[in-house]
This record gives C-alpha cells, structure tokens and sequence, in this order.
C-alpha cells in the first residue's frame, strides 16, 4: 500500500471524469477506433501508475495528453511492448471497436487530417481538440509555442482549402 | 468553410463515449488496473433502506462504508489522503460486499463473510472495533461494557468515540452499542438509523 505525501491529490476517478473524454478525442483523431480504445486504456494505466507523484502544479490535462501522445506514437510503430495482451483478459471485457462512441467518424475529414504534414497535425490536433496552450503544444512536437502557433494555423488553412475544394465538386 | 466550423466538425467527429464512470472503456480500465496492481481503492455505491451507502475496499478488504449524509465525495477524498488517490469506481470488486448487504437489510443474514481492512482505525479504536465484531446479532451492549471488554473500563468515552468514527459501520456492528440508559447514542448514520438497525434486529 502506498502513502500518498500528498494529500492535495484527488480520487483518480475524478481526473478519469473530468479528462476521459478530452483524451479520448485525441486518441481517435490520432489513431482508428480500435486501436484509440487500447491507446485510451494504456494512457490511463501509465497516468495512474504514475499518479501519487505527481506535481499538483502540474496541468493535467497536458500531463494526460503527453502519455497519450507517446502510446500513439508507440502503436502507430508497432512498438507497444504490451505486459499483457489487452484483449486477451477472459475477465476483461473486450471493446467492440464500434464503441468508444463510433459517431460516424468522418471518413472525409480522417482522410484530410491524416494528409497534412505531421508538424500541422499534432498541431492542430493538440491546440483544437485537446485545447493545450501553444507552449505546450511546442513543447509536446519537440519545437516552440511560435512554430507550434504557426503550425496550427496552416494545418487549419490547409483543412479549409480541402474542404472548400470539395464543396466545389 | 471557416476556421471555426472547421474545428467544430474536427470536435464532434472524434467525439467518442463509453468513459462515464458506467461505461465500457471505463469498466476496463478499472479491471486492467486492478489486475495489474495500480489499483489501491476500489469503490462502488449500493441502495438500502438507509439512503445510498458507499462502499471502498482494498486489496485487502472492505476499508469503509459510508452514509450519504456523510458526504461520498469527502469521504473519497479522505481515502485518497488516507490511503491513496489510486481510486477508480470498481463495483466488481465490491459484487460480495454488496450482495451481503442486500441479504442483511432483507432480513437474511446476520454477520457478514468479506475481509475487511481495518487500517483506518488505530490503536485503541481498532481493539474497540474488534471487539464489536463479536458482538452478535440483536444483542446489544453499554458502552462501558465495550471498554471494559477493551481491557479499559475507565475509556468509556474513547469507546464512544471509537464507535462513532468507526470506518465500517453496519459491518462491523456499532449499532450494537447503546448507553447504560438505555438511549441510543450517537450514530455516523444519524440516531434515526441507528434505531431503525436496532429494530430490525430485534424484530428478526
């Protein structure tokens, strides 16, 4: 049993009901459905892990977003080394891809994101869907707030063009 | 297109569900961490007659019931100080405790089988509380014979206190407890429930 040394800390419960939805925004934007559910589950078994010490200066969303960005960038390699198979659990239940709120994800618009240049979409992804500020932002892609500002504004520039290219056709 | 409608549209297309505290990508996690040793508080609610009970354990057993007039939400918070923040809803894990209960309030069980941790009671307190759990079902004690049974008789007032910050009340059986007058005492669950246990049991 671990001691918590700071009492400061709230119930896990409450960051996984005040953030699950805004990590799992950008666990989908980031990867398909099924892979965004284990993406979802794996992010919040490290922030839980690692929760006792956590800073309370922290943000946590953007403590949140970080982990999920790095599962993402580990599945999309192929490189998750899982401890044990997620799916696999015979007590666990499985997730129907279909769930994690299959809201006709917008084949269209999936297609467009995943086009832009990787910089514009982590960008676009992080600044609008998990509303981390730009400095945060640069830091997550490794640049400034600057360049990440920047970033976001052409990769939006670049969604306009695509859509209003197809609403001409 | 604006800019605006554009991130609108980014929104809602990759909005996903099923991480409310009943939903599915939520019960698996909780499993998962459960499994895995990441998960220090597990916890659930339960109906009964007395309102809306919270029930928490650990790996080791029941830690705490609570009464909704007792707050849920400061009591987690108090677990989370206590023992640890490492707190998911997890009502599995508290299937047994709850059906227990259900059987208690029903009138079809007369002591309860789960571990229980009794780690948020020290010293003194925890001997008060061991001693109630052998307290049987529709018997009643003073409190000074609790704190005579305690190896304490003098504590009368410890043994008072030690049953009303008892983390596992109905549980571990503080109702039991009366003044030598014969009036009920005070209750974590409010006098009212604390008489309406009693009846119960006398009645069964």
């Amino acid at each position: 049993m671990t001691r918590s040394r700071d009492a400061a800390l709230p119930p896990f419960e409450e960051i996984v009901a005040e953030h699950g939805l805004v990590v799992l925004r950008v666990c989908r934007a980031l990867l398909g459905p099924a892979d965004a559910a284990d993406a979802w589950s794996e992010t919040f078994l490290s922030a839980l892990e690692a929760y006792p010490k956590l800073r309370p200066e922290s943000s946590i969303r953007a403590w949140l977003v970080t982990i999920a960005h790095r599962k993402a960038i580990d599945q999309r390699r192929g490189a998750a080394r899982r401890p044990q198979p997620l799916g696999d659990l015979p007590e666990i239940p499985a997730i129907d891809p279909a769930s994690g709120g299959e809201s006709s994800i917008d084949d269209d618009l999936r297609a467009a994101l995943d086009a832009l240049p990787a910089k514009q979409r982590g960008a676009v992804i992080y600044r609008y869907l998990a509303d981390l500020s730009y400095a945060e932002v640069g830091e997550l892609l490794e640049s400034s707030a600057t360049a990440a500002r920047r970033s976001a504004a052409d990769g939006i520039a670049n969604l306009r063009k695509h859509f209003s290219k197809g609403a001409r056709t | 297109m604006r800019d605006k409608q554009i991130v609108d549209r980014l929104t809602s297309s990759f909005a996903g569900a099923g991480v409310d505290s009943d939903g599915a990508l939520h019960s698996r996690l909780a499993a998962l961490a459960e499994r895995q040793g990441l998960l220090d508080v597990s916890y659930r609610t339960v109906d009964s007659p007395l309102g809306l009970l919270l029930l928490a354990a650990t790996g080791e057993g029941l830690v705490r019931v609570a009464f909704s007039c007792e707050g849920h939400d400061a009591v987690l918070a108090r677990l989370a100080s206590d023992i640890s923040p490492r707190i998911l809803r997890n009502p599995r894990r508290l299937d047994d405790a709850a059906h227990q209960l259900d059987e208690y309030f029903a009138g079809n069980r007369r002591a309860f089988s789960v571990p229980i941790d009794l780690q948020l009671a020290h010293g003194f307190r925890r001997s008060v509380l061991e001693h109630l759990r052998r307290i049987p079902y529709g018997v009643t004690q003073s409190y000074a014979t609790v704190a005579r049974a305690t190896g304490n008789p003098s504590a009368v007032r410890a043994a008072a206190s030690a049953c009303s910050h008892n983390p596992l009340p109905l549980v571990v059986p503080c109702h039991r407890v009366v003044r030598s007058d014969g009036t009920t005492g005070e209750y974590l669950g409010g006098p009212q429930a604390k008489r309406a246990l009693l009846a119960m049991e006398s009645a069964a």
